[in-house]
């Protein structure tokens, strides 16, 4: 941990030479990530109800992926250089170091700028939050952070997992991007939008249902339209243990048989 | 052939060198397709007919929108940037062609690359799985000429960001700018017909319009006869005007550079 948190602080002095750049950044990357909130308020603009809900229940679920995502994407996001690294050679250079590879790679080009995108998922999740016609318990405001927490760690999971996959697939970068960056986009809307089957998909096979989607179910007092049972709403800290676990464990099968290029 | 042809030909098989990438690439833009088509019919389910479009001229933008990702470049970049930052710019300016002549071939000969390699999928999926709508032979005709007017505007602006370079020595500040402003206005995010008044009319004024939502309009058929002209117009139109600017920020750059090193 002090090693990771050395490391970023190199990379956030190294991007600080650049000021005119950084500033800039940091504004385009707080603007870019709240496009997709722009374009929730421009549909929203025209219908008051898309797939049964309302745009502040939208703009919830849109603002708990956006925070899971973008703290995942701020501590693990790098990771998804691997396969450029396998290519170029330069991971052999990361494993001769004292230093965990994972770590060393999360924190590589660490930028300061990614914060930039927890401005736009904070401030909609304060915008949305009071104006949700729910019933407050005790229950529904302990979910909020237990949701936020269980969905950056489905995430984290999924990036060190797809990383892991670049092991054996280099190229494969360039797909498992729908399963990250599309996973981010996906939760931002309720899945009552999209085909049963599709759900399902994003329900069994890969957990995304669980970042946000089942814990809101429970926040906002919705019937599942899956008709899955009630502990299902429950069960994102679950499932992220286990994507995590699994993640590891390719991670290290990854390392392990990595051979370097050769030549 | 003209050493611009060969520049053009040689972009074009250096970025379809590695097809299975392309392909990855083209896999996502088709999840990503599927996501926004299911969006955007569950905003025409609540407003049928909203801004001229039906479902399926929405499901069509969609995917279409998606397969164009990589011709028109909407995330932005170009190569000169990083020969800019490491002084290679200055091999290109001694060429004997000028240099943003040189780098259109290159981007264009990239952009038919992209589009041979990565617009399959998406349409295949959007053709096969949702209501598709595929325009007629003239109508396909009159949409190539868009797709190559708008992948022209493409460049000019990058092209602009690019040359940012050689004052600001970074250039991904700019970049993160101006990818805002080509997600947004060109329609990738939501079809600009979405836009509500004001905001409508000034988005399909300004040049990123020409990248993605004349190009979509003229694939629906939604731009016939006279409209039809007028559409390639405006695109030409910016083109003009952005490689003009282009023009003349290269002849500042050329003043401004100074090569490190000996």
């Amino acid at each position: 941990m002090r090693t990771y948190a050395l490391l970023a602080w190199t990379w956030i002095r190294a991007a600080a030479q650049y000021p005119v750049s950084l500033a800039l950044l940091a504004v385009a990357t707080a603007v870019v990530s709240f496009l997709d909130a722009a374009a929730i308020l421009v549909l929203f603009s025209r219908a008051p109800r898309i797939a049964g809900f309302t745009a502040p229940e939208v703009l919830f679920l849109y603002a708990t992926s956006a925070l899971s995502f973008t703290v995942s994407d701020l501590l693990l996001g790098t990771t998804e250089q691997l396969g450029e690294r396998v290519r170029l050679g330069t991971l052999d250079a990361v494993l001769v170091r004292p230093v965990s590879p994972l770590i060393q790679i999360a924190t590589e080009n660490f930028s300061a700028r990614r914060l930039g995108k927890l401005i736009p998922a904070t401030a909609v999740l304060a915008f949305a939050l009071p104006r949700l016609d729910v019933p407050w318990t005790p229950g529904r405001v302990a979910m909020i952070p237990l949701m936020a927490a269980s969905g950056t760690a489905i995430f984290a999971g999924l990036w060190v997992l797809t990383a892991a996959v670049q092991f054996v697939l280099v190229d494969s970068h360039g797909a498992t991007k729908s399963l990250t960056y599309g996973g981010a986009f996906v939760t931002q809307y309720p899945m009552t939008v999209f085909a049963r089957d599709f759900v399902r998909g994003v329900t069994f096979v890969v957990p995304l249902a669980f970042v946000n989607w089942q814990p809101a179910l429970y926040v906002l007092d919705r019937p599942d339209p899956l008709g899955l049972p009630a502990a299902a709403r429950f069960a994102s800290p679950a499932i992220a243990a286990v994507l995590c676990a699994a993640a590891a464990v390719a991670w290290r099968a990854g390392i392990r048989h990595y051979r370097s290029t050769g030549s | 052939m003209g050493v611009l042809a060969w520049v053009w030909w040689y972009g074009l098989r250096r970025h379809a060198a590695y097809p299975l990438g392309s392909l990855a690439e083209s896999l996502t833009n088709t999840a990503f397709g599927f996501v926004r088509a299911y969006v955007l019919l569950a905003l025409w389910h609540a407003r049928p007919a909203l801004g001229g479009y039906d479902a399926a001229d929405a499901v069509t933008f969609c995917f279409l929108t998606q397969a164009l990702i990589g011709p028109v470049q909407i995330f932005g970049g170009m190569d000169l940037t990083e020969r800019i930052r490491n002084g290679d710019v200055a091999i290109d300016l001694h060429r004997p062609v000028g240099l943003q002549g040189w780098w259109l071939a290159e981007d264009l000969g990239r952009a038919t690359g992209s589009l041979l390699l990565r617009a399959g999928p998406p349409l295949a999926a959007g053709t096969l799985l949702f209501p598709f709508r595929w325009p007629g032979p003239a109508g396909l005709a009159a949409f190539t000429a868009a797709v190559a007017l708008g992948a022209l505007v493409s460049f000019a602006i990058r092209y602009l960001v690019a040359l940012g370079m050689f004052w600001l020595h970074d250039d991904r500040g700019l970049n993160a700018v101006t990818l805002v402003m080509s997600l947004f206005f060109s329609g990738m995010i939501l079809p600009l017909v979405v836009f509500p008044g004001r905001l409508g009319d000034i988005a399909s004024l300004l040049p990123w319009a020409a990248q993605l939502q004349v190009p979509a309009d003229v694939f629906l058929g939604h731009r016939t006869g006279a409209g039809l002209l007028g559409a390639l117009a405006f695109q030409a139109g910016w083109a003009a005007v952005l490689l003009a600017a282009g023009w003349l920020l290269t002849r500042a750059a050329r003043r401004k550079l100074v090569i490190h090193g000996g």
